[in-house]
């Protein structure tokens, strides 16, 4: 599945998105920590939160084939 | 037109802010306070010298996420219209950076309303921040 970054987290992934196969079903934790895994740049981060869809996952949270999965580093704006 | 259709204006934008646009959305017969919160790039963070801000935004969950905050204030504070303007992309020193516009039949309410939007703002709102500073550059909030 492709997951789109933003921030830091673009640099962290060296593009706008990367890849991660084999977490339709699995829930949002387990998500987090495939990335921890994957890329060890997400656990240096304070904290970083996912999306689905464009509204903030809980943990339990199960993905499902076509979401728009997307990794919210900690926000800044304003 | 929709539910918010003359109380709530969100905006998210690649060109400069317009505070009279804002402050012209929220004025009101029935009010007596509006209150306009301007943030501005400063030239100074943590004691060095800052030349520039590049902001990223997750587009259309910041939307959403700014639409639920001004939904949310007018709500709670029983505000008459919110005006919220989020800017993204290159910002130099003195660039206005969000401008949050209110209104209220009293005072109170439109200073507290604006106070609450700007900052849960900068809790929820996909839209990040890097820094350049004289001897490199940063995103903030990212690192411990």
């Amino acid at each position: 599945m492709r997951i789109l970054c933003f921030g830091i987290a673009r640099e962290i992934a060296g593009g706008p998105g990367l890849q991660l196969d084999g977490i339709v079903g699995k829930s949002v934790r387990e998500l987090r920590m495939a990335l921890m895994r994957e890329f060890p740049g997400f656990a240096d981060l304070t904290d970083f939160a996912v999306a689905r869809n464009e509204v903030y996952a809980t943990d339990e949270e199960i993905i499902a084939a076509g979401d728009e999965v997307v990794i919210i580093p900690p926000v800044s704006g304003g | 037109m929709d539910e918010f259709s003359g109380t709530i204006d969100v905006a998210l934008s690649d060109h400069p802010l317009e505070l009279d646009t804002c402050y012209r959305f929220v004025q009101h017969p029935s009010c007596g306070g509006l209150c306009l919160f301007v943030g501005t790039i400063r030239d100074l963070n943590l004691g060095h010298t800052v030349t520039h801000l590049e902001f990223d935004a997750y587009d259309g969950m910041a939307i959403k996420e700014m639409r639920k905050l001004a939904l949310a204030a007018r709500d709670t504070f029983d505000l008459q219209a919110v005006s919220l303007h989020h800017r993204k992309g290159d910002l130099e020193i003195g660039d206005v950076a969000v401008i949050i516009a209110v209104s209220s039949v009293h005072r109170a309410a439109a200073f507290a309303g604006c106070e609450w939007i700007i900052d849960e703002l900068k809790k929820t709102v996909p839209i990040w921040k890097k820094e350049f500073r004289e001897d490199g550059s940063h995103w903030l909030n990212a690192r411990p």
